[in-house]
């Protein structure tokens, strides 16, 4: 409390500019904040990608042969199979890391700060998910490393790794704004973790670990429309990696419904964010 | 900027809010805060402060009467009031993972000032409430008393013309306390205008040069601490206790 420091020098309207130009800018200043608290804690980082690395050892090594051996396929070509599988489900998981951050901006008072200011209010949700697919990429870049140490290859072009990367992130994206929605409704980061587990079967009743070929008819529906399906068979198809027999229409289609799905996914829940969002100053 | 100088900076005329399920929180509550002074709300738990605070700050839509902040009205133009106010809670809403200088940064850019200014000012103000030291930890390692000047330095971004502080020394030790006393002494002095909810009376007696005691969602008195204390003939503790219901009703909400 010693200088004291005049209190005038900034006053005033700030610097008119368009308001999407704001929209920007303040969702890039949100996206920044999320990325160097990440920096700050590097094991956040680490702890998200423990899910995948166990994901591969125990279903790549320890059920592998036996999977394989159903699929006609050996040990290896499961492993070639089931790593596609592995990064759609990191992205998917990615929902409970989106919702927990969310969940603790709205609880500890960060939101309404951010509410007090002139910043746009989209911007609090759009940075939040332009942080997410930021992440997503060091997270791809990690688990397709990691995943070249054990075996796995793309026998394909770059532009199709590209584009199989592309759709991850479009599915990451999809679910950091499901994940926003989620944050917005519970009622503390401590109840977000409690419903956790449900992300299990969203992730493993799709054609992720196992072909939805090999599940019981009743299964198999639900498995073959659950968004991660599309992007993992498109991405499966653009690296060059076996895939299960094809029995469904969104197996026939799934590079469409890659695309399709995420972008139904956005468009549902921007509006219900916005609407959430709205309803806290009631 | 005003376009009646003389205009309060807080202008309230019988606002009311009310929740489903809680029922009605503020019962046509008057309040009129002159330019440049420090206004203290006081009242029992439950009198309607923050809700009025939370209204006045644009968090909060309100259901009926009228309510303007700095020249502007707080339903037609919120975004003309956040331009023109700060805002510093009870639970100091910083990221507490970032560093002090982090969020000052943060905060600033998203007030729009351009990096390099955002930069400065965040500079200027960990100088000025003593944070230089710790300013590149990360806010989680920060006492209570830190935390607050924080939330305050955050709050004063953009030099606003009103600032509204929610108890701004809960929790605190009598030394942090006398801290943000003296920070709130310097900006009234420096001519803005503060309206801070309080329920300790040594805090509104000591910081305020008026009160507005509130009860039941209404105002129910208001005045200089001198005023208030004549008005029962005793201390600011008597004026609490003999003009509010948690007096009469024995703490009936405490």
């Amino acid at each position: 409390m010693s200088t004291p420091v005049s209190t005038q020098v900034i006053a005033g309207p700030a610097t008119p500019a368009p308001l999407l130009g704001w929209a920007v800018a303040d969702t890039w200043v949100v996206a920044r904040r999320h990325l160097l608290r990440l920096v700050r804690r590097p094991d956040e980082l680490l702890g998200t990608l423990l899910i995948p690395v166990m994901a591969v050892l125990m279903f790549g090594f320890v059920f592998g042969d036996a999977l394989g051996s159903s699929m006609a396929a050996p040990g290896e070509e499961y492993r070639e199979f089931l790593l596609p599988g592995v990064f759609t489900l990191t992205m998917a998981f990615g929902i409970g890391t989106t919702t927990i951050a969310v969940a603790g901006d709205v609880r500890g008072g960060v939101l309404d700060r951010m509410r007090s200011l002139p910043m746009s209010p989209v911007a609090f949700l759009a940075g939040r998910a332009l942080a997410d697919v930021i992440t997503a990429v060091a997270e791809l870049a990690l688990l397709i490393s990691l995943g070249l140490l054990f075996g796995w290859q793309w026998h394909s072009g770059l532009g199709a790794v590209l584009a199989a990367v592309c759709l991850l992130l479009g599915l990451r994206l999809a679910f950091s704004w499901i994940g926003i929605v989620l944050g917005l409704l519970v009622s503390s980061a401590e109840a977000a973790m409690k419903y956790f587990a449900l992300a299990f079967p969203l992730a493993m009743v799709a054609d992720t670990v196992v072909p939805t070929s090999l599940m019981p008819g009743w299964l198999s529906v639900p498995a073959a429309w659950n968004p991660l399906s599309a992007t993992v068979i498109a991405s499966r198809d653009l690296f060059g990696n076996p895939a299960g027999p094809a029995t469904s229409w969104v197996a026939d289609h799934a590079l469409l419904m890659a695309v399709a799905w995420p972008v139904a996914i956005a468009a549902a829940c921007l509006p219900l964010a916005l609407g959430r969002l709205r309803r806290l100053a009631r | 900027m005003s376009p009646h100088s003389r205009e309060p900076a807080v202008l309230v005329e019988g606002l009311v809010k009310s929740y489903p399920g809680r029922g009605t929180v503020l019962d046509g509550l008057d309040l009129s805060v002159a330019a440049g002074t420090v206004h203290g709300l006081l009242g029992p738990n439950g009198a309607g402060k923050t809700t009025a605070v939370r209204i006045l700050s644009t968090l909060l839509r309100f259901d009926a009467g009228r309510a303007r902040v700095a020249g502007h009205d707080v339903a037609r133009n919120p975004a003309g009031v956040r331009e023109r106010i700060g805002v510093a809670g009870q639970y100091a809403a910083v990221d507490e993972i970032l560093s002090g200088r982090q969020n000052l940064e943060l905060f600033g850019r998203l007030h729009h000032l351009r990096l390099r200014h955002a930069r400065r000012r965040a500079g200027e103000l960990l100088e000025r409430f003593d944070l230089v030291a710790a300013a590149d930890r990360p806010v989680r390692h920060y006492s209570g008393g830190m935390r607050r000047r924080l939330d305050l330095a955050i709050s004063l971004i953009r030099s606003p013309q009103v600032l509204f502080l929610d108890e701004p020394s809960t929790g605190l030790d009598p030394r942090s306390r006398n801290e943000v006393w003296e920070a709130v002494r310097e900006l009234a002095g420096a001519g803005t205008t503060v309206l801070l909810t309080t329920q300790y009376l040594e805090e509104a007696d000591r910081l305020c040069s008026r009160i507005s005691l509130i009860d039941g969602g209404r105002l129910v008195a208001e005045g200089s601490p001198a005023d208030l204390k004549s008005r029962v003939d005793g201390s600011l503790d008597d004026a609490f206790l003999l003009l509010t219901s948690a007096g009469a009703h024995d703490g009936r909400a405490a």
